[in-house]
């Protein structure tokens, strides 16, 4: 029983971590339709802005957590103007293939400065509270409570906001929103600002959890990221959040079943068998077809 | 400039006449290998250049195979890597396990094909979803495949598991990579210029319009996967046996991610591009060697540079006229001779 | 026997009764008209025959064949071919190969033929050139046969539509708003193309059309849809005359 919570809590922790990325792949998605396959090397930067912050710099850990996000905003900005940016207008998949590009590059880029996996210093002191048999961790309650805080936040930016009205508004239609005096620009911007900001602060927790960090952490982790997005129904807010759990309990309840070996094997059944039954995602709505 | 293009126009219709020579194929398959041969036999080519040139060869043919669902189709394919691994792994076994050690030369090409219809037979079950889910739903699905072919691999003990597989002889030489190299842009090319190819293509432009149209877009999917998974593993088998050693890692997504780096480097839906796009990915990478890391940040740099200025890639949509058929010309020349005379004739 | 009985067909999108309760019978040769404000269930209708959409109750019936539940495909294969209200050509291919694809329901030829060139191949290919080419003459768009579609003029692209509808070797021609962006003058020459069309390809033909002038000069019979139900059916004359019509197409112009 104490076994099973504790796995409760472990799924919680990954969940919440790949919830974070895919809402960062679900939100530009929903707004430009071009999957940034960047996005979990953006990830990767931010577990690396989390090193340089700690072990360099020496700050504390919310510092680091809110100038790891700036900077992994800031640098998905960048990117966005740079590389995607003149692509707008492009046949899709020649944006998709800039974003693996891109990826590529922060990879390399990050491994020609760092060849060797770095370990991240221990911000936060962990403390373990032990109720009846089951053993909770604080740093695991941090990162759950603290994702939960971040989607709230972005959840009420998206429905509440007039910046979130516009973001919405830029989805549904993207010829006339223009017209209707939205700065298209700015608002993709701040989307890419906000998504790669929440994929920065999953790089931190993610390097929090699992402090040994390398410049490849970001691919499988990004690509699962992806699927939950995919999972939930892309370009569906909720729907991201709902497959980065529902990815994170599989695994974690396969690993503890099970030989660890077989988690992806499972894990990428299920997605097969899920997106067979529901081929557009949980929350996902079928595109109808004008004939 | 001018007198440069015209010689170009010249020596290309003068190609494609001669590759429309019933016995041109057959002809250049067999002088190709021949120098292969003479290559290998006499060292007259660099023992470092041919190791290049396998791998220009292996790289071809999976883009090229991948371009036919990437391109023509349409899709957007990320699993061509696990397709590689099925060949890479039926061939390997067959020739460390099962033929005969001393006879290797002769059962290689058996274990090759072998290793291209395991991959075929996956590509038929990896078509079905694509009857109902297209675009990133049915990325994800090529996705989760690649995975779990990965995964599989991984687990079972018996080939060596997350270890991987040695033991195969060195049995990739040029001729042989010469000859499945043609072998796939031949057969790829027919298939892209027959109405199963046109099926194919109109599939890419407007599904709906296409199966309204009276194309079978299930048997056409069947036929693209099966055809293209088939050069995945045939690819595999080649790659296998270049290296002589193989585990599950090397066909992840990350080589999936290469492949496609080639096709869109290369130009969607031309075989021509895909050609170029490998033959450039491949040397410029061995070029840029001395770079060391740096050279995995410049290449990335370059593709970025390279869409924002050219979206469709270096050939997108267009064909080099020495793979395009000349016998729609020839056709369409003799009806309008034919109309022409009728016409003289009525009035 | 009717070429095409339609009985009492029903289609719901999510609840919404997109059509309900279509009947029609199509003789051989008829040229018939459906007309309706927007929204009426036209186009449904067409998707329902072609087996774009399944029909929720009801039959569709070719030559006594039912073909509730048949692909596409299956039903082009049978005979019926149509146009689209926005064109939909292969844009990026030419138009020879335009017409060519919609032969692929009448090939001799299996994919290893072609795949290794042997065989049929050959010879099958040439019959499939020479015949578009046939078709493409006829409606005077050879001479372009080597160019892509998306680069023909506006006029030209829906006559290639047609040619290619009826390179699949249709008994039953469905056009939907054929005159869609066509000015008066260009109305009458297309009534002159339709009525040619039925005559030298002997198809049967039923239109949509928002053009009154098209429909009441060509069409022999008429439906009329509303809100997913057939409210007359008839002659030209009958139906422009009918009260029920007028109010639901005309609406606006019988209160003024």
């Amino acid at each position: 029983m104490a076994y099973i919570f504790q796995q409760i809590l472990n799924a919680l922790q990954l969940g919440s971590i790949y919830a974070l990325i895919a809402l960062g792949y679900t939100m530009v998605y929903g707004i430009l339709t071009m999957i940034n396959f960047a996005h979990g090397d953006l990830f990767m930067v931010g577990a690396f802005f989390c090193f340089l912050l700690a072990a360099y710099l020496h700050l504390s850990f919310v510092p680091t957590l809110l100038l790891s996000m700036i900077g992994v905003a800031f640098l998905g900005v960048i990117i966005e103007r740079l590389a995607y940016k003149p692509l707008r207008r492009a046949p899709r998949v020649s944006a998709i293939i800039t974003a693996l590009g891109v990826g590529l590059f922060l990879e390399n880029f990050t491994l020609a400065l760092s060849p060797y996996p770095k370990h991240i210093p221990q911000l936060l002191e962990n403390v373990t509270w032990t109720v009846g048999s089951i053993s909770i961790s604080s740093l695991q309650v941090l990162i759950i409570v603290l994702s939960l805080i971040l989607m709230l936040i972005l959840d009420f930016i998206v429905q509440r906001t007039k910046a979130g009205m516009a973001m919405r508004a830029i989805s549904w239609d993207k010829t006339i929103v223009p017209l209707m005096g939205v700065p298209v620009n700015k608002i993709i911007s701040l989307t890419f600002a906000i998504g790669t900001g929440l994929g920065g602060a999953a790089g931190v927790m993610y390097g929090l959890a699992y402090p040994v960090i390398d410049p490849y952490m970001g691919i499988m982790v990004g690509w699962k990221a992806f699927i939950c997005a995919v999972v939930g129904g892309i370009g569906n807010i909720r729907g991201a959040m709902i497959g980065g759990f529902i990815l994170g309990t599989v695994e974690i309840m396969v690993g503890a079943f099970f030989p660890s070996t077989y988690r992806d094997f499972v894990a990428f059944t299920l997605l097969l068998i899920l997106l067979i039954v529901r081929p557009y995602g949980i929350l996902g709505k079928p595109q109808p077809q004008k004939v | 400039m001018a007198k440069i293009k015209s010689i170009y126009e010249n020596v290309m219709s003068r190609w494609q006449a001669l590759t429309d020579f019933k016995f041109f194929w057959p002809l250049f398959m067999i002088t190709g290998i021949a120098f292969c041969m003479a290559a290998s036999t006499y060292e007259f080519i660099d023992l470092y250049v041919q190791l290049i040139l396998i791998y220009v060869g292996i790289n071809i043919i999976l883009t090229v195979s991948l371009n036919l669902i990437n391109g023509y189709m349409g899709e957007f394919s990320v699993g061509h890597a696990g397709f590689m691994a099925v060949g890479a792994y039926v061939a390997s076994l067959l020739t460390v396990h099962v033929f005969p050690p001393g006879a290797q030369n002769l059962f290689f090409p058996l274990a090759i094909l072998a290793g291209g219809l395991a991959a075929a037979l996956i590509g038929f079950l990896v078509a079905i979803p694509s009857f109902k889910t297209r675009g990133d739903y049915l990325a994800i699905v090529t996705l989760a495949f690649c995975m779990i072919v990965k995964s599989v691999l991984e687990n079972i003990d018996a080939i060596g598991g997350p270890r991987g597989l040695l033991g195969m002889e060195k049995l990739t030489t040029l001729p042989w990579v010469f000859f499945w190299t043609a072998l796939s842009v031949w057969v790829i090319r027919n298939l892209v210029y027959s109405n199963f190819g046109r099926g194919v293509l109109s599939i890419r432009e407007d599904e709906i319009a296409s199966d309204l149209m009276s194309v079978n877009t299930r048997q056409v999917k069947i036929i693209a996967f099966v055809v293209s998974s088939f050069f995945a593993g045939i690819a595999g088998g080649l790659f296998a046996h270049a290296l002589q050693f193989i585990n599950p890692r090397m066909f992840d997504i990350i080589k999936s991610t290469d492949i496609l780096i080639m096709v869109y480097l290369g130009g969607i839906a031309s075989i021509a591009g895909s050609i170029i796009g490998a033959v450039i990915y491949t040397i410029l990478l061995e070029i840029l060697r001395p770079l060391g890391v740096w050279r995995m940040v410049f290449m990335p740099l370059m593709l970025v540079l390279l869409m924002i200025y050219r979206p469709r890639g270096i050939m997108g949509l267009k064909e080099a006229r020495m793979f395009t058929p000349l016998r729609d010309l020839v056709t369409e020349k003799l009806w309008r001779q034919k109309k022409k005379e009728a016409g003289d004739a009525s009035p | 026997m009717p070429l095409l009985k339609i009985e009492k067909v029903t289609h719901r999108f999510a609840g919404l009764c997109a059509v309900s309760d279509f009947n029609l019978a199509v003789e051989p040769h008829e040229l018939i008209g459906v007309i309706g404000p927007n929204g009426a269930g036209k186009t449904t209708v067409f998707n329902l025959i072609t087996g774009v959409y399944r029909a929720s109750e009801g039959s569709i019936k070719l030559e006594g064949q039912e073909l509730v539940g048949k692909t596409p495909h299956q039903i082009t294969k049978l005979g019926i071919a149509r146009t689209f209200q926005n064109i939909r050509l292969f844009k990026e291919l030419s138009v020879l190969d335009n017409v060519r694809t919609a032969h692929y329901g009448r090939i001799h030829y299996t994919p290893a033929e072609a795949l290794l060139q042997i065989g049929r191949f050959r010879a099958e290919e040439k019959r499939i050139t020479h015949q578009a080419l046939d078709l493409l003459a006829i409606f005077k768009l050879d001479e372009m046969a080597g160019e892509k579609a998306k680069n023909l003029p506006y006029g030209l692209q829906r006559r290639l539509e047609i040619a290619r509808a009826l390179a699949t070797e249709p008994k039953l021609l469905l056009l939907d708003e054929p005159a869609a962006g066509m000015n008066p003058n260009e109305i009458i020459q297309l009534m002159d193309f339709i009525r040619w069309i039925r005559k030298t390809f002997s198809v049967t033909i039923i239109l949509i059309e928002h053009q009154m002038r098209l429909v009441m000069g060509i069409c022999e019979r008429l439906v009329v849809l509303d809100f997913g139900a057939t409210i007359a059916t008839g002659l030209p004359v009958e139906i422009q005359n009918n009260p029920k019509v007028l109010e639901a197409y005309l609406g606006e112009e019988v209160a003024v």
